[in-house]
């Protein structure tokens, strides 16, 4: 039985009240695209950086008839999406899924899913940092200016620094984009091989810092264009090898250690999206079975 | 020379309470034009020159610019972003302390093209090169385009300043005290570069200074002040050989003749 | 065949369970009590409250104990507590000069009216280890009775050299109108530069240890505005509601309070005379340690107002008020500890990359 069924919480934790002023800040933040909008954090029952933003997001949008998927890592298993993802299943009674495409609402810590979003989804992003300037200028009041006035040439001398220090840009998460031509955002703790995935994508995306008290929306079919130089253009992680279990080559690739003598394998970040592709028959070479492995890497 | 001044100072006074900065203080400016204000501590060109070019805004009177786009425009009528915009593409303003016109913590190069990319450069070989080539025009090795200016001489991080303000191609320059704290020699070569590139990119200018040579030097025309008003003004030979008022005269006779 | 590690459902509820036995400890132990906390360990409940912005007792000996003893723990049970609590509305101002006082104490005056009442103070005790205490002996012999009783209505020192116009005003702000609009800091996110009334309200609730040590850094001269403790007060005080329906002010409870204020570094010019200028502390229970520092950073951080040159960290508003709350700094301290390992995965790419290149160019040179 849920807590809102005993009765001793509300539907989704918060009181109607607060989902109404997160709504409203929600609403603010969609009608302008990548602009952060100050929303009176709640505190929550879990720790802030631990996702309160995305769970107060997630709790003022969804209602008892959504289908919720929560990830982190780009995996339902690991030990921070179980919590949330009990969290609303205490406090809302809605089904809970790993399928990405039966969800209605998934929220997401560093990944964003490998197969296409579609209209009428929502994904909401767990932000620590909402500032892109932040690293390059800590005053909030700058900041805000900053933005205010579009003076990004900051920004573009970060890379340009990187450039001239490491011969190329050296921001591999985090990686922050010009949403609709007009504001610059950090798109959270996602790898840059995501940011593709942001642009013009179907579904509404919300983001969402608790501790730093921001919110910020892409509504969908929005241009998103990962910030660079034309001449040192903007490209995602290659891997050298697909992934050991499905055989994927176009998904972001987790490093597993098997050994202390460099033993390594790389699967699928996205586990729905592996194990999907597997009950379609798709293999890899499992370098677990140790001979496989050894061939592979000699093969290299 | 055109008919409208590059920039129109009408009756421009500041007050601070009660307390007087400058007071009614008249002046045009043409484009290639450089005027000296030479007066000082307390004398009030600081806060002139900090109000005439948008930094303060006055108590009463106006500062009139002549922009590319819309003709003459009364600067504190302008709202802040286009104000802002204003003074990182058509003007520049260098310092007397060259930390506070730098970023510190980012390389030469990078300090250069920032305003490059505030307005939108996009090509990092471009950048570099249009860096390189302003190392060159304030005579910076090209090869410390990668080092921080703390790095850098006092002389060297006041030419990376003015690098850094020239490279969108102003056309008005304020200058505080653009020689102050320098050695006399480091400050000599700055002059001289000054004058050429003034001169080289009919530059019009404002120079504040408390030092009659670089006034001498860099100006055409010349404002003395005391108290916060205008003394005396003319073409600067004429002012510094010649001088009319008292105070003028004294300012001129007690300057070392070297 | 490698399967990805599954069942972390199963482990946190086992981590949880053994967390449970952890808490409980020896089972041949007596289980601590929680109104034995709320009576024997006050100064941690009251740390507890003051923190956690909630004033119940009760709520938090329970917060410490499920805590196990963590007070940053417990704080923020307490405050995803209060989150959920209705709110009724705001009460009256409380009123410290009617305090019931068990404390007050003026570190200006060598005698006051009123009189100077230590109180339960630790101050003048020789701090050895008490190991009679340990031995669960006999309860103290109760503390004997003054022949006066302590004065009601004692009037606050500050008042006193505000009357001479020694001090300056006790608003201090620019905002003299005590019906100006006071904001809400768990309503409405902070946002620079601030009013004093939400700093106050962000120090109230700050971490005792941080303000401690910004406190300390003004009195060795990073910003030193020469403090003196006016007055310290210990007690009760009424809290007064007034409801809608009824339109005038009932008494909904007494809770206890600690208030310090500091007269601190005169100013004045030539046209105006010098005047005292003051910082405030406040907060609930028994709190003496967070009030005072609290009075030193308030101070520090009204450089703005006093025309005073921001040169240290703690007159730096965006660094104090951003820092201060002790919930917001563990949770994201200890946020590091999640999962991390797609993004050091990327970083890991890159360093592989550039040191692989790195190594090609230096073997290309030694060609």
């Amino acid at each position: 039985m849920s807590m809102a069924e005993d009765g001793g919480y509300n539907f989704a934790y918060l009181d109607e009240q607060t989902k109404r002023m997160i709504r409203r800040a929600t609403l603010k933040a969609v009608a302008i695209p990548g602009y952060q909008v100050p929303f009176a954090s709640r505190e929550m029952p879990m720790p802030y950086g631990w996702g309160t933003g995305g769970i107060q997001v997630t709790a003022s949008v969804i209602g008892p008839d959504d289908v919720l998927k929560v990830i982190d890592q780009g995996s339902d298993d690991t030990t921070n999406a179980v919590s949330i993802r009990n969290f609303f299943a205490k406090t809302t009674g809605v089904r809970t899924t790993e399928d990405t495409a039966a969800a209605t609402v998934i929220q997401t810590r560093h990944r964003i899913p490998e197969a296409p979003l579609r209209a009428g989804q929502i994904l909401v992003y767990q932000v620590p940092i909402p500032e892109p300037l932040r690293f390059l200028e800590p005053r909030e009041i700058e900041t805000r200016k900053m933005h205010a006035l579009e003076e990004y040439g900051l920004m573009h001398v970060k890379l340009y620094e990187d450039i001239s220090r490491h011969g190329e840009i050296a921001t591999t998460y985090a990686y922050p984009v010009r949403v609709s031509g007009r504001y610059v955002m950090d798109p959270s703790p996602t790898p840059k091989f995501d940011n593709p995935k942001m642009d013009r994508m179907a579904a509404l995306q919300l983001f969402g810092a608790g501790r730093e008290k921001r919110i910020y929306a892409i509504p969908p079919h929005t241009e998103v264009k990962s910030l660079d130089f034309d001449d040192y253009p903007f490209d995602v992680q290659k891997w050298d090898v697909p992934c050991a279990l499905c055989g994927a080559t176009d998904s972001f690739l987790d490093e597993v250690v098997l050994d202390d003598r460099g033993g390594r394998m790389f699967v699928c970040s996205d586990s729905h999206f592996c194990a999907t592709r597997r009950a379609e028959g798709h293999r890899g070479a499992d370098p677990t079975n140790a001979d496989a492995f050894l061939m592979e890497a000699a093969g290299r | 020379m055109t008919d409208t001044p590059l920039l129109r100072i009408e009756d421009l006074t500041v007050m601070y309470g009660n307390r007087v900065g400058c007071r009614s203080v008249d002046f045009d400016l043409y484009p290639g034009e450089v005027l000296g204000i030479v007066g000082e501590s307390g004398s009030g060109k600081t806060t002139l020159l900090n109000a005439v070019s948008g930094r303060l805004a006055p108590t009463a009177g106006t500062v009139r610019y002549a922009t590319r786009a819309d003709g003459p425009r009364d600067l504190f009528a302008m709202t802040e972003p286009e104000r802002r915009f204003l003074m990182r593409t058509d003007w520049a303003f260098v310092h007397q302390n060259p930390r506070d016109g730098l970023r510190m913590a980012v390389s030469a190069g990078a300090n250069i093209g920032e305003r490059l990319m505030g307005v939108g450069a996009r090509h990092y070989g471009d950048i570099r090169g249009a860096a390189l080539d302003w190392l060159g025009k304030v005579e910076i090795a090209g090869e410390r385009i990668d080092d921080l200016p703390r790095t850098f001489s006092g002389g060297m991080q006041q030419r990376l300043q003015i690098a850094r303000n020239l490279v969108t191609g102003p056309r008005l320059v304020f200058m505080d005290e653009p020689t102050g704290g320098l050695d006399v020699s480091v400050q000599a070569r700055l002059l001289d570069l000054l004058r050429e590139l003034v001169a080289d990119l009919g530059l019009a200018a404002v120079v504040v200074t408390h030092d009659l040579a670089v006034a001498r030097l860099l100006s055409h025309r010349l404002m003395v002040m005391r108290d916060g008003g205008v003394v005396e003004s003319g073409l600067t030979d004429q002012v510094l050989d010649d001088p009319q008022h008292p105070y003028t005269q004294l300012l001129v006779s007690s300057v070392l003749q070297v | 065949m490698y399967v990805a590690v599954k069942g972390g459902e199963k482990a946190i509820d086992n981590a949880h369970r053994f967390l449970a036995e952890e808490r409980r400890g020896d089972p041949e132990i007596d289980e601590i009590a929680v109104d034995q906390i709320a009576a024997q360990m006050s100064l941690a409940v009251s740390r507890v409250m003051a923190e956690g912005s909630l004033y119940d007792r009760d709520l938090a000996a329970l917060a410490i104990k499920q805590a196990r003893g963590d007070l940053i723990e417990a704080i923020f049970l307490i405050r995803a507590y209060r989150t959920t609590l209705p709110r009724f509305g705001y009460s009256d101002p409380i009123d410290t000069a009617s305090m019931a006082i068990d404390r007050r104490i003026s570190a200006t005056f060598k005698d006051l009216p009123g009189g100077q009442i230590l109180g339960p103070t630790f101050d003048y005790t020789h701090r050895l280890m008490d190991f009679a205490l340990a031995a669960d002996g006999q309860p103290p012999a109760p503390a004997p009775m003054a022949e006066t009783e302590v004065a009601p209505n004692m009037p606050r020192v500050l008042d006193l050299l505000g009357d001479e116009g020694l001090v300056e005003r006790a608003a201090g702000t620019a905002i003299d109108d005590a019906d100006a609009p006071v904001g809400d800091l768990t309503r409405e996110p902070l946002e620079f530069p601030t009013s004093r009334d939400m700093r106050l309200q962000n120090l109230a609730r700050a971490d005792e240890g941080f303000l401690l040590a910004l406190g300390y850094s003004t009195q060795r001269g990073y910003a030193r505005n020469h403090a003196f403790v006016g007055e310290i007060r210990v007690g009760e005080v009424a809290v007064e509601l007034v409801p809608e329906e009824l339109g005038f002010a009932v008494d909904i409870g007494d809770i206890e309070v600690t208030e310090c204020e500091t007269v601190n570094q005169f100013k004045g010019s030539k046209t105006v005379p010098p005047q005292f200028t003051r910082g405030y502390g406040l907060a609930f229970g028994h709190s003496e340690r967070k009030t005072i520092a609290m009075a030193l950073v308030d101070r520090a951080l009204r450089c703005r107002e006093l025309d005073e040159e921001p040169v240290a960290p703690a007159q730096d508003e965006e660094f104090v008020l951003s820092h201060s709350d002790n919930i917001q700094a563990t949770g994201f301290v200890e946020h590091i500890k999640l999962p991390h390992y797609v993004d050091f995965q990327s970083e890991l790419e890159l360093v592989r990359r550039m040191r692989r290149d790195a190594g090609a160019a230096e073997a290309m040179a030694a060609e």
